[in-house]
């Protein structure tokens, strides 16, 4: 056998490997009822972002004063709120809303907290104290008040506030990343990748990243469970999505005026934010299980 | 105890300090365009803008702003509101007690809850009582703080008439007054810090229930209570008392939008207030104090590992 061959023969085994261990993990995950539930949920909820305007039985943003204050009925299964819009409508209409924030956000906090969590724990001593003392900071501030602070910095919107809640969440992956990283930085494989040559950064890449990469997948899971409370927490206080844009949290802060004659308007998007975070961490609990065994309780 | 480390230890929280005050600082320097108008509004005539960027030294350079905003806080002042005129500082020292109380009152309903649910599920296993706390524990923490706050205003305010719907009355005037105010904003922080303490106190026990020690303490007869109480809690409190540190950050989350849905005259409802108002040193002054103040408690939560396992040494 030729040194090439040898060579390629070694990668198809990793290959096959590698493919064995994410098809092991995808049938521990199918037989994990409870994320198979939270799968279901969020299927729904991604259906009713997708198909948004096309499904829903009313113009979410139609106004219908002879119809103001409804309550849930065969024609407005959800009831109606004080401009007699149609609650189920911006129900449907307000996933799209809490999905795009919860990814967004999240994937700023992944993209930079991740980075930055494996340059610290990769790199130097000084790299390390200098990255970890600043998530130190970050982590200081309670999330959801620091996502308050740089929105009233950047000003109100759905767009700061998807920034805001990402830029929160970014200490939270820094200190996944660096620790899976010092589990893995002194093992035999990525000694020998800099035997052999490979450069820090194709080593982070190529090596490191590939081996971390269940902690931080479990974790934007739950992450998304987090974001999509703190979107609607922000548009509750008036801070996230503006009227008339229907968002969950914002349309539980309009049905708070309400709710002595009017309850419905605050239950069903109180509901369907439960729900979905709901899936996201049974999701997120499946794929923990199924990625890393070991940690089954 | 080691001092060294304790010294080390403060020494690295003051370093956090320093520089939670940077980000505090940098809240007014990324306002895109100029800060002094976007805090007075689009409808501020040029001459207030004017004085507003002299009064809080926005033309001078940054870092000089920075130095002599740290040390005017050094000696306390806060500045000023922009809403009232008034000092940031007396505002803030009123705010810190009802926040206080709340947070600990939300903690400890958290743990009251928290403790028993998760030992008992550790003790069985897969029986109908873990389940049922797996799903509490679930609920708990996918539930909308201010809505369950609102769902329960609902109920025991209005509906049943047993509990104050917002509000406050310090414990030093009314004592049962007090506790009616406080019941149902401290009942939904610590319900939702209830269920995630839950699974780790369950995780933990689950640990050290099957550890040698522990087979042997029944080996040797002794009864359930002694074992569970005396040998298993107690070495499973090092990774309790860590998850409760940790959770701190999401309590003191929650307040905020607690004290929001309730009324609470703590620091959320006044950060919340200097946003929607565009009051940028009251909300630098909140969000500084509030950072100090989970640092502080951090800080506390490290030096319990002392007290709580002697084995610990730290180099």
């Amino acid at each position: 056998m030729t040194a090439s061959q040898v060579r390629t023969s070694r990668v198809a085994d990793e290959v096959g490997a590698s493919n064995t261990l994410w098809r092991d993990a995808g049938r521990r995950l199918l037989r994990h009822r409870l994320a198979m539930f939270g799968i279901g949920v969020l299927t729904i909820v991604c259906a009713m972002a997708a198909f948004g305007p096309a499904i829903t039985p009313y113009d979410p943003n139609g106004m219908d004063f002879a119809n103001r204050f409804a309550g849930p009925s065969l024609s407005h299964w959800m009831g109606t709120d004080d401009f007699g819009r149609d609650t189920f409508s911006r129900i449907i209409l307000g996933a799209r809303v809490s999905l795009q924030v919860g990814l967004v956000a999240v994937s700023v906090a992944t993209i930079l907290g991740t980075g930055l969590g494996l340059l610290a724990g990769y790199g130097r001593r000084f790299t390390d104290e200098v990255i970890m003392r600043g998530m130190d900071v970050l982590y200081s501030i309670p999330a959801l008040l620091l996502a308050i602070a740089i929105v009233a910095a950047l000003g109100k919107g759905i767009n700061n506030a998807m920034i805001a809640i990402g830029l929160a969440y970014i200490p939270i992956f820094a200190r996944i990343a660096r620790a899976a990283v010092l589990g893995i930085r002194n093992e035999e494989f990525i000694i020998a990748a800099r035997a052999l040559g490979a450069g820090d950064m194709r080593i982070l890449l190529w090596h490191v990243l590939p081996n971390v990469l269940s902690p931080i997948i479990v974790e934007i899971t739950l992450s998304l469970a987090f974001a999509i409370l703190a979107e609607a927490a922000l548009s509750f206080f008036g801070l996230g999505t503006q009227p008339p844009d229907p968002s969950w949290g914002r349309m539980l802060a309009e049905g708070r005026d309400f709710f002595r004659q009017s309850g419905w308007m605050g239950f069903f998007p109180g509901l369907a934010i439960l729900f979905t975070v709901m899936g996201f961490n049974f999701l997120g609990d499946g794929l923990r299980d199924a990625l890393d065994p070991k940690l089954r309780r | 105890m080691n001092y060294q480390y304790i010294v080390q230890r403060l020494l690295s929280a003051l370093v956090v300090v320093l520089g939670v005050t940077v980000v505090v600082f940098m809240i007014v320097q990324i306002v895109p365009g100029d800060p002094a108008r976007v805090m007075l509004g689009p409808y501020a005539n040029d001459e207030a803008v004017q004085g507003l960027r002299d009064r809080l030294g926005l033309n001078r350079p940054v870092i000089e702003q920075y130095l002599s905003w740290l040390g005017a806080l050094a000696q306390g002042d806060f500045g000023q509101s922009l809403l009232n005129g008034q000092a940031v500082a007396p505002q803030l020292w009123g705010r810190i007690g009802p926040s206080f109380e709340l947070a600990l009152v939300s903690l400890l309903v958290g743990l009251a809850i928290a403790f028993p649910v998760g030992i008992i599920s550790a003790l069985k296993p897969g029986s109908g009582i873990d389940i049922a706390a797996t799903i509490f524990s679930q609920i708990g923490v996918s539930i909308p703080s201010f809505w369950m706050g609102i769902m329960l205003v609902i109920i025991f305010s209005l509906n049943l008439s047993l509990l104050p719907p917002s509000g406050y009355t310090p414990i030093t005037e009314d004592p049962g007054d007090w506790f009616a105010h406080i019941a149902l904003p401290a009942f939904t922080a610590g319900f939702v810090s209830a269920s995630i303490m839950t699974r780790f106190i369950r995780s933990a026990m689950l640990d050290v229930l099957s550890a040698n020690y522990v087979q042997t303490a029944r080996a040797k007869g002794l009864g359930e209570r002694s074992v569970v109480l005396r040998h298993a809690l107690r070495n499973a409190m090092i990774n309790i008392v860590t998850i409760i540190g940790l959770q701190i950050n999401a309590l003191f989350s929650g307040v905020v939008i607690v004290e929001v849905v309730f009324s609470w005259p703590g620091l959320g409802r006044l950060a919340l207030n200097a946003v929607l108002e565009r009051d940028y040193p009251l909300l630098q002054g909140t969000v500084l104090i509030v950072a100090v103040m989970f640092t502080m408690v951090n800080l506390l939560v490290d030096l319990l590992y002392f007290v709580l396992d002697p084995r610990i040494e730290y180099a």
